[in-house]
């Protein structure tokens, strides 16, 4: 096995995820419209009911469309993440999934792979979306543009590798609804996306508790941070923690002796 | 001096939670044979592909191809197996040249060999024509000789097939059976092939009559028939499974 052997496999999963996710229009569609959605109707009707402190990284006042849209983001990734393993999950169901993993490569590379592949599209996604948010007069600096782009890397490799661990524990696509129910919507809810935690904090400080702990908060607040040319050394590490969790926990659960693949049965 | 078999198998056994599902399995394949395993519904056909696959990992018995052991050094192992599973895995949304070249980079084929070696495969089932369309455009013979195709890309020694029959007409069948017994002879390929259908098996293959996860015979088609002392395949496969369908 030589090294050539990793870069071609490796290039050849990212290649087989870009290619589906660019000729399924309709999804390509549907990923933009759901954040969009979000910037055009729900910020602009809580515009007047949230006022919003000078905190970092901004310097002044700022609109709430222009505080939500690192949520947004995250948003995109969140989703992006937890679509990858429902096609996990489907890939599973209809029998594509074995293919990759009886290719002769190390399971926790096959899967890494798997992983960079579904960050790309999630980050393609991101600069169309911020692109349209430009032309909504939704401004970064120009260098945030670029700081960005390490910072999606990283949360949406940890998003992907929490979508990955769950995909190893549902054996039906059925089960899926349950995901949404008990990850997605408490993680997006219960995070700094959508509301500052001092704000969150007025009400409850339980509740910011919570959200200052929510991985995808921090994941939020790097990407927050980095679109405004700044570092946020924090965020960064908590994020980097919980992808190495979260990947060490789904290789295990891909793991032929002692994940759920046993546990699950079948054929 | 003595080969080894390209698939070995020794003393294999699996289990659901407490559920025996296969026990104590022993046979072996060598090059150029062709192995039809026969059983009925929920005999353990599948779990066997499972485990030599290496999608699940037995704690007990041994699994070998040629020579190198499925846990101890899968990425050898794997890389002699080729593999076409009971459900279609092909993409659909993809041309039959996309999905096989997304094979031939799993396995580490440059691109320039990726083309020789897909040009081949395709053009022996004629299929080398049609390259360019999408798979949801073929019927579902065609899909399957991608799939043969795809399996034979990087050149495995050992060729598992899963019942890749059912589902299709009677003219599709009978080709990709006469395809697979060529390519064991002349390819001196060792193919294990999961079958529902006795009109698939030919006089000269060995069989494999799994029943309730244990196998109840091997061997030639003649060694069966004595074992149940049977004149025809139908009549042993009902006879050492009590009568129950494939």
């Amino acid at each position: 096995m030589n090294l050539m052997h990793y870069w071609r496999a490796m290039w050849g999963i990212i290649g087989r995820e870009l290619w589906r996710f660019v000729t399924q229009r309709e999804r390509f569609i549907s990923a933009l419209v759901r954040p969009l959605v979000w910037l055009f109707v729900f910020a602009a009707g809580f515009r007047a009911a949230l006022g919003l402190a000078i905190t970092p990284p901004y310097e002044t006042y700022i609109l709430y469309e222009v505080y939500i849209t690192p949520g947004l983001i995250g948003m995109i990734q969140l989703f992006n993440g937890m679509q990858s393993s429902l096609s996990m999950v489907y890939d599973r169901e209809m029998g594509s999934m074995r293919i990759l993993m009886v290719c002769p490569l190390p399971r926790w590379f096959l899967l890494l792979s798997k992983l960079l592949a579904g960050t790309g599209v999630s980050i393609l996604q991101v600069y169309v979306f911020l692109g349209i948010a430009w032309f909504y007069d939704i401004h970064a600096p120009w260098q945030g543009y670029l700081w960005i782009l390490p910072a999606l890397v990283l949360s949406g490799l940890m998003l992907g590798a929490l979508g990955l661990l769950l995909s190893s524990f549902i054996k039906q696509l059925e089960n899926f609804a349950g995901v949404m129910n008990f990850v997605i919507f408490p993680m997006f809810f219960m995070s700094t996306a959508l509301y500052p935690l001092w704000k969150m904090k007025e009400s409850s400080a339980f509740l910011s508790q919570l959200a200052q702990y929510n991985p995808f908060s921090q994941a939020v607040e790097m990407i927050r941070f980095a679109l405004y040319g700044q570092f946020n050394q924090q965020a960064c590490l908590y994020t980097l923690v919980a992808f190495v969790v979260f990947m060490a926990a789904a290789i295990v659960g891909y793991n032929p002796s002692k994940g759920m693949m046993v546990k699950k049965g079948g054929g | 001096m003595k080969t080894l078999p390209a698939l070995a198998i020794e003393n294999l056994s699996f289990s659901y939670g407490g559920k025996k599902a296969l026990d104590q399995l022993n046979f072996s394949i060598n090059a150029g044979e062709c192995t039809v395993l026969l059983g009925p519904n929920g005999a353990g056909k599948s779990t066997l592909f499972s485990l030599i696959t290496h999608l699940y990992d037995s704690h007990e018995g041994r699994i070998q191809l040629c020579g190198f052991d499925i846990k101890q050094q899968t990425r050898l192992a794997l890389s002699k197996l080729g593999v076409v599973f009971q459900q279609t895995t092909l993409d659909m949304d993809l041309s039959v040249l996309q999905n096989l070249y997304y094979h031939t980079a799993l396995h580490g084929l440059s691109r320039q060999q990726a083309n020789v070696r897909i040009q081949q495969e395709l053009e022996r089932l004629n299929m080398y024509e049609r390259r360019f369309e999408k798979i949801r455009q073929l019927n579902g013979g065609h899909r399957r000789r991608v799939e043969i195709a795809r399996a034979l890309l990087h050149k495995p020694s050992v060729l598992l097939l899963d019942e890749p029959t059912v589902g299709l007409d009677v003219p599709s069948r009978l080709a990709i059976v006469e395809y697979v017994h060529q390519l064991a002879e002349e390819e001196k390929l060792a193919v294990l092939w999961a079958s529902h259908l006795i009109d698939e098996i030919y006089p000269e293959d060995h069989l494999i009559v799994l029943h309730k996860g244990q196998i109840k015979a091997k061997g030639t088609v003649n060694d069966v028939l004595d074992a149940s002392q049977s004149t025809q395949i139908k009549d042993a496969f009902y006879s050492l499974t009590q009568g129950e369908q494939a």
